[in-house]
């Protein structure tokens, strides 16, 4: 409270956002949102993935152009075409998939686009660039030798190194994009410390964190975003945890995702044992009943879809054992994968499921390709048109005809051809990886009953997800990783957001400790 | 001791490993070369590697560049035509005074470089696609302009001295190598400067690394990858020039593949063809050993069909070495 008080003396409005709108192809991603930072405030912006959070930030800082709606800086009108102009307005993003180039020094890095000049033209300072380097890391109180080159860095380190970017423009507006999911304990600490610096010195901090205690730490005002709809923004020191997850999820969708299935009968179909790979994967085991759904949760770079991939065949892995309905099964590629009745539905399915240039038949019939070939390996079209009939009607697909070129379908038809596909493949182990990223909300639930019916039919599903509503609403039992590691399993009953963040977030250490 | 092998590690792993290996296999061929024949260690001969060793060297500067953007230019070779032939066209045909001619011969690549980059990164041309029109236009252009015919300097015999004299051999008697190496060794180090302590040369690394960090910093992207092409056709307009005072003519018909060795000692010196890395040190050395291997070859008396097999070789040999050393 009385830190409140201190703060809410500075009262001077330093940005004001109104009216913003924003879809991309397929997805209303923004619809008349507002936002409002002030002077010397930690302003916490909070709601599910997909609620619109970084799409607003990334209008702000230059790299989308809003379809309608006012930015106003200290009470002017702006415009702000590109990254150059937001960091001439002073507003500094860190983004939350990391922008470093991981070939240069994080000195380099650092003062990337206005190196310091030497005296002869076009020739870089390279000893300031250094110097400035190691001043920034003094303020942050980091230990890091500004030559390195980023590459060779941990992914904690980029992260301070994208702040010390970030710092280094004089910003008066300062955007975090989820900057603690890769640091530990202790550097976060060194982060807040570093943000109440910033906080004393006038500069307006917005703050994107799915960590709510964390943000109720350090935040003085919140705004909750859903749906790309503006909700609200209160204090945030007169707000419970609760009060602002019920504002993040609101009436939400899930409200009318169909119950689970029944207890899944106990046949374990997948099982596997102390699987390694270096640091990625370090003795997962689990196991997969018949017509369950496995939730995995875990934060960013938990680890979850390099499991996935290894039992997938994608990347290998240097020990472990995988049984298929209780036989040892030997799975080098992911064609043998597929042999063993395994599908994956890559999280950019884009890249890794579909085939945009085909049509919706071609797509369905492209893992089971043995099925449609006849004399002479000619395609029975004939064959795969009735194919793609049967799954356009099963699942649902909204598509003018079977010859239209996915491409142009939505995100969610996009996915259910992908799903169409592994069914064509009699495929009886699913491995879903955030089947609803970037599918928006009406679809979410489409896919939502899609699974469960999968199940019903007796399919098991590994649900690797980072939404922890879809996670605790879909999941029979949840697997939580961290660090490469299982840190918890839990049951549908004990799951919680609480519960699947503290595994999420236990230290190596502290499992070691515990298994002691 | 866990901690030592974790720095022989590091070390093994470093960009610098892969020039010392080169370095060490340009040496191994040299000794090896040596042995076998009492011909390939004369002075002569010695001169003869250097002198063919300098053209390809110049183009390869060029290209490191482009490389390290994670781009490729397939017109280097003909765009060396092309400026020869202007060259030709500059002091034979219009009579013009030696030194404007080099220079109009040197723009004229730069022109082409110029026009490289603003197809590629205003256009939005993948590299690939936009050097190959320009190997097939500068070919063209070059037979177009020179009427199919060479065009000679015989009238003007300072510009062979340009390349073959040798300002070396005035100061020290004896030790006559010819200014071409020098031009090539000189350009070399000028090249390294740029990409090492300009700005230019900190935006190739950084366009190579990751693009799209690059652009979001603010830099402007386009303009400093057309800097990057422009660069590299300059490089191959000194080439043309450094061909023609050699051959003391411009043949048009001269040129085409000559983008491939360079590219070959590119990739041989360890610069990464997925961008981001890369050395002008390396690709010099890249090339010593290209023009070893096909004299040393060619002295043991093995035919050419097979210097070229052996060439082949030895480039995916280099690259799998470098694919072997980033592993893990």
């Amino acid at each position: 409270m009385n830190n409140h008080s201190l703060t809410s003396e500075i009262h001077e409005t330093l940005l004001r956002m109104e009216g913003i709108s924003k879809s991309f192809p397929g997805v209303q991603a923004l619809s008349n949102c507002q936002f409002e930072l002030r002077a010397g405030e930690v302003h916490a912006l909070v709601g599910e993935n997909g609620a619109g959070k970084s799409t607003l930030m990334k209008i702000l800082g230059g790299i989308y152009h809003k379809d309608a709606g006012h930015i106003y800086l200290e009470g002017h009108e702006v415009e702000i075409p590109n990254p150059r102009m937001a960091q001439h307005l002073g507003i500094s993003i860190v983004h939350q998939e990391l922008n470093l180039m991981p070939h240069l020094t994080a000195a380099q890095n650092i003062f990337i686009g206005r190196e310091p000049r030497a005296k002869i033209p076009f020739v870089v300072d390279d000893k300031t660039t250094v110097q400035q380097a190691e001043r920034l890391f003094e303020m942050l109180n980091l230990k890091l030798d500004p030559n390195t080159k980023v590459a060779d860095l941990t992914v904690a380190k980029q992260q301070m190194v994208e702040i010390a970017k970030a710092l280094s423009f004089n910003a008066k507006i300062l955007v975090m994009d989820e900057p603690t999911a890769a640091l530990t304990e202790a550097e976060i600490e060194e982060l807040f410390s570093v943000i109440k610096q910033l906080r004393e010195k006038g500069v307006g901090i917005i703050h994107i964190s799915h960590r709510l205690e964390e943000l109720k730490l350090i935040s003085d005002r919140v705004t909750v975003m859903r749906d790309g709809k503006y909700i609200d923004t209160k204090s945030i020191h007169n707000l419970t945890i609760d009060q602002i997850i019920s504002m993040m999820v609101g009436r939400t969708i899930y409200e009318t995702a169909p119950e689970l299935p029944e207890d899944p009968n106990q046949d374990v179909i997948l099982e596997v044992r102390n699987l390694n790979r270096g640091k990625a994967i370090r003795d997962v085991s689990f196991t997969l009943k018949k017509g369950e759904i496995l939730g995995f949760s875990g934060l960013i770079g938990a680890g979850r879809t390099e499991v996935a991939r290894a039992i997938f065949g994608a990347d290998g892995f240097d020990s472990g054992e995988i049984y298929i309905k209780g036989r040892k099964v030997d799975i080098k590629t992911p064609g043998d994968a597929v042999g063993n009745g395994l599908g994956y539905l890559s999280e950019d399915r884009k890249r890794y499921g579909l085939t945009l240039g085909m049509d919706v038949k071609e797509n369905v019939a492209m893992a089971a390709m043995k099925k449609f070939l006849g004399w002479l390996g000619w395609v029975d079209f004939k064959k795969a048109t009735s194919r793609g009939q049967e799954m356009v009607k099963a699942l649902n697909i909204k598509t003018p005809n079977l010859e239209q070129k996915v491409r142009f379908l939505s995100g969610g038809n996009q996915q259910k051809v992908v799903i169409g596909k592994w069914l064509t493949a009699d495929t009886d182990i699913l491995i879903f990886d955030e089947p609803t990223r970037g599918i928006d909300v009406g679809a979410k639930s489409e896919i939502y009953k899609l699974l469960n019916d999968l199940a019903h039919q007796g399919k098991s599903i590994i649900m690797i997800s980072s939404e922890l509503p879809e996670i605790l609403r879909m999941s029979h039992r949840v697997i939580v990783m961290c660090e490469g590691r299982v840190t918890g399993v839990l049951n549908a009953g004990e799951a919680t957001q609480e519960s699947i963040m503290k595994f999420a977030t236990m230290r190596s250490e502290a499992v070691l400790a515990a298994a002691q | 001791m866990k901690s030592e092998t974790k720095t022989v590690q590091t070390l093994f792993r470093s960009d610098a490993m892969q020039r010392v290996m080169a370095f060490g296999a340009l040496i191994v061929l040299a000794v090896g070369f040596s042995l076998a024949s009492p011909y390939f260690r004369t002075f002569d001969n010695f001169v003869g590697i250097l002198l063919a060793t300098a053209v390809n060297g110049v183009l390869g500067l060029g290209v490191t560049f482009v490389i390290i953007t994670a781009g490729i230019d397939l017109s280097v070779g003909t765009v060396l035509t092309f400026s020869a032939v202007m060259t030709g066209v500059f002091i034979t045909n219009m009579g013009l005074p030696i030194p404007l001619g080099i220079l109009g011969g040197v723009l004229s690549g730069a022109l082409a470089g110029l026009i490289n980059g603003v197809v590629i990164s205003r256009m939005k041309i993948p590299p690939f696609i936009a050097t190959l029109g320009m190997l097939y236009a500068t070919k063209g252009l070059s037979l177009v302009i020179s009427e199919l015919k060479p065009i000679y300097f015989n009238d003007t015999p300072a510009f062979r001295e340009m390349a073959m004299g040798s300002v070396l051999g005035k100061v020290i008697p004896g030790f006559e190598i010819p200014n071409a190496v020098l031009i090539m060794f000189g350009a070399a180090i000028i090249a390294h400067l740029i990409l090492s302590r300009t700005i230019l040369g900190r935006y190739t690394f950084a366009l190579g690394s990751n693009e799209e960090a690059t652009r979001l910093s603010g830099v402007n992207v386009a303009g400093w990858k057309t800097a990057v092409y422009t660069l590299c056709g300059l490089f191959s307009g000194m080439g043309g020039v450094l061909m023609a005072s050699r051959l003391n003519s411009a043949q048009p018909a001269l040129g085409a593949g000559y983008e491939l060795d360079a590219i070959a000692a590119v990739v041989i010196g360890g610069t990464s063809l997925s961008g981001g890395e890369g050395s002008i040190l390396g690709t010099i050395i890249g090339a010593f050993i290209i023009s070893v291997l096909t004299n040393g070859l060619r002295i043991l008396s093995v035919p050419q069909e097979w210097q070229m097999v052996v060439t082949g070789s030895i480039v995916v040999l280099a690259v799998f070495l470098d694919i072997l050393r980033r592993r893990r």
